[in-house]
């Protein structure tokens, strides 16, 4: 009886020490940027190669992170993400949630045909359309006023637009939303239909009210992406007014050989999206863990 | 009024599903279609010049290939001639000389079998090299991203405490962008200063020890792979966790009763109830690994050598950097028919699994 406690003791014990070692391997890059964020150069290169360059050193400061602000755009590289996040998550959120809500919730003709459709488009990886959708938005026209009057844009490069319009509809999210709703049990919305509640009233006051885990996943997942868009950006944004973090960051990256001050630049764009994460981990790691059981 | 049992109204259903199939024939469909039209024509972004016709010269250009064997040099005697480096070969200039039917051909790959020299030329050789490289790092990312996955599920499945913590500790570099994780590892990564390098001559005890990770073509791609790994084994521990709960506790005390032991019941009862799940974890990380374009783009440009260029990033490269968007799309196509081919596998090997 002792015997098999302690047993369990040692390995209980094994498994923290064997886990805590990985779980280094894969902080240590992102407590290093940290870390490194608050030094400067000469202290960052110091001591590389023992255990304080994970810690802080005496020369502590907010340097790196003022001459960020200061040096370059990066204010503004963070009001265009935000905003491009923002507009593609509300945006996104409601186009494929609806489109779900009518696969999973109407009755038509075909709906099975698009949602094997919807389904078949998840496996689409953003590099095969990339070049071909870089075409099309060339040409794209776009409304707009100059001098009080009407005009026709052509093409939508270097604009906001183009980073949110194209990432609206997500495959991947109208099939989540599909399996919430799906899942949802019929009586809840069948008590309204007899009330003579129509489609728009089921959608927005019985079926969505009732998908807040859909909905946060869906949020998480829009966010990220869009957060982290690089490939797209440095396609269509030449400009630096409508540039968002991940191309300003490499922009930064190899115009400065200080290592602090590119930290700090990474610090400032990485530790929102963690948060975000950290946050809503629970909806995160179902969801996450969802996508494997249906594939 | 509307009945319940019928169909919904077309103008309903037309207003909640339209916006996002709009959206997807405008910004999915249409540039595929787009891109197939493309192909055939030597269209260039914001060209003055008329787009023209061209067949299929985009599909000759970058497929066409040769696969030549070449002898060694030899000396007046016939002896092999050799110097330093081993037995000389002649230059590709020679070999194109004396067999014209080699054309504009270039050497993309060669290597030595046999006393001879095998070389795969092609009008592209940059696109073959490209495509070699994407193999190779997939053939890298793939058992060291899943093993490595499969390995902290399993850790973060047992029952000690702490589990939700390290499984965050675990995920945090997935919510990382490609960006910040390149950047941070190219610091990591540098050769005089950089962290893994100190590592190794510490562990060593050799101050010149550790290789130059991204400027030796031999070493650039495969750390593009550990620290792809890294950045992305969080996500498939996830998908593995999900299998490994699905997995029926009862087979697990019946294979103990059974006297098996830990490995006999991972080789047992674990791997085959992870089938799907498994299948599902290497096709998705095929998918991601063949997209591989942000790490070279941030950390080697494709360099050195070529070592480190991938399909997507020379379809990058001659899409958006050359303009050159007929051909640029033909590599999309070319490089759309891989994936789904892949993914045509999954679901033939999936479905053999169920019946």
């Amino acid at each position: 009886m002792m015997n098999r406690l302690l047993r369990n003791r040692l390995r209980a014990t094994a498994l923290l020490v064997v886990m805590s070692a990985i779980g280094i391997v894969f902080v240590a890059p992102l407590l290093f940027m940290v870390v490194s964020s608050f030094k400067g150069d000469d202290a960052i290169f110091a001591n590389l190669d023992t255990w304080s360059a994970y810690l802080p050193s005496d020369a502590w400061s907010m340097a790196n992170y003022r001459a960020v602000f200061e040096k370059s755009d990066l204010p503004s590289f963070l009001f265009n993400s935000t905003l491009i996040a923002a507009l593609v998550v509300v945006g996104g959120i409601i186009v494929n949630s609806m489109l779900a809500f009518s696969i999973a919730r109407m009755r038509w003709r075909g709906r099975q045909v698009v949602l094997a459709l919807v389904v078949a488009m998840v496996i689409v990886p953003f590099e095969v359309i990339a070049i071909p959708l870089l075409s099309l938005v060339a040409r794209l026209p776009w409304p707009g006023f100059e001098h009080g009057q009407f005009v026709l844009h052509s093409g939508w490069f270097n604009s906001l637009h183009v980073q949110v319009i194209p990432f609206l509809a997500n495959a991947f999210c109208v099939f989540l939303f599909y399996q919430f709703f799906r899942d949802i049990p019929p009586e809840l919305d069948e008590a309204a239909k007899m009330d003579g509640a129509g489609p728009w009233t089921l959608y927005a006051r019985i079926i969505m009210p009732n998908s807040g885990p859909v909905i946060a996943t869906a949020a998480i997942v829009l966010f990220i992406s869009a957060w982290n868009q690089y490939l797209w950006p440095i396609m269509v944004i030449q400009g630096e007014a409508f540039r968002p973090v991940q191309p300003g960051i490499q922009q930064y990256f190899g115009r400065t050989n200080s290592w602090g001050q590119i930290m700090a630049y990474a610090t400032v764009i990485t530790l929102p999206v963690l948060a975000v994460f950290l946050a809503f981990q629970r909806q995160f790691v179902a969801s996450v863990a969802g996508t494997g059981i249906k594939g | 009024m509307k009945t319940r049992f019928g169909h919904d109204g077309p103008f309903a259903v037309g207003a909640f599903a339209a916006p996002a199939i709009l959206l997807f024939l405008v910004f999915v469909v249409l540039p595929m279609l787009l891109a197939a039209g493309a192909t055939l024509t030597n269209h260039r972004l914001m060209s003055p010049e008329p787009t023209q016709y061209v067949g299929l010269d985009n599909y000759r250009r970058l497929l066409a290939f040769d696969i030549a064997a070449i002898d060694p040099l030899r000396d007046g005697s016939g002896a092999i001639v050799r110097d330093d480096e081993g037995v000389r070969f002649p230059t590709w200039r020679q070999v194109r000389k004396a067999r014209p039917e080699l054309g504009s051909y270039r050497p993309a790959f060669q290597f030595d079998v046999g006393g001879r020299r095998i070389v795969l030329a092609a009008s592209d050789p940059l696109f073959y090299r490209s495509l070699i490289n994407t193999f190779l790092f997939a053939a890298l990312v793939l058992p060291l991203q899943c093993g490595v996955a499969l390995g902290l599920a399993i850790l973060v499945n047992q029952k000690v405490r702490g589990r939700v913590f390290f499984r965050t500790v675990y995920f945090a570099p997935v919510v990382t962008s490609m960006v910040v994780a390149s950047i941070v590892w190219a610091f990591m990564l540098n050769t005089d200063r950089g962290m893994l390098n100190e590592l190794l001559r510490n562990l060593l005890h050799d101050p010149n020890a550790g290789p130059d990770w991204l400027g030796d073509s031999h070493y650039a791609l495969p750390a593009i792979a550990l620290m792809s790994a890294w950045q992305g084994a969080g996500f498939q521990m996830l998908v593995f966790l999900a299998g490994l709960q699905s997995i029926s506790p009862e087979l697990y005390e019946a294979a103990t009763l059974m006297g098996a032991n830990a490995w006999q019941r991972f080789v047992h009862v674990t791997l085959p109830g992870l089938r799907n799940t498994i299948i599902f974890v290497l096709v998705s990380t095929t998918l991601l690994a063949f997209g591989l374009f942000t790490q070279v783009d941030v950390m080697t440009s494709g360099g050195p050598l070529d070592s480190t260029s991938t399909v997507v990033y020379h379809a990058v490269r001659s899409g958006f950097k050359e303009q050159d968007v007929g051909y640029g799309s033909t590599i999309t196509l070319v490089f759309f028919t891989i994936v789904l081919g892949l993914s045509i596998l999954q679901r033939m090997l999936v479905n053999r699994g169920n019946t």
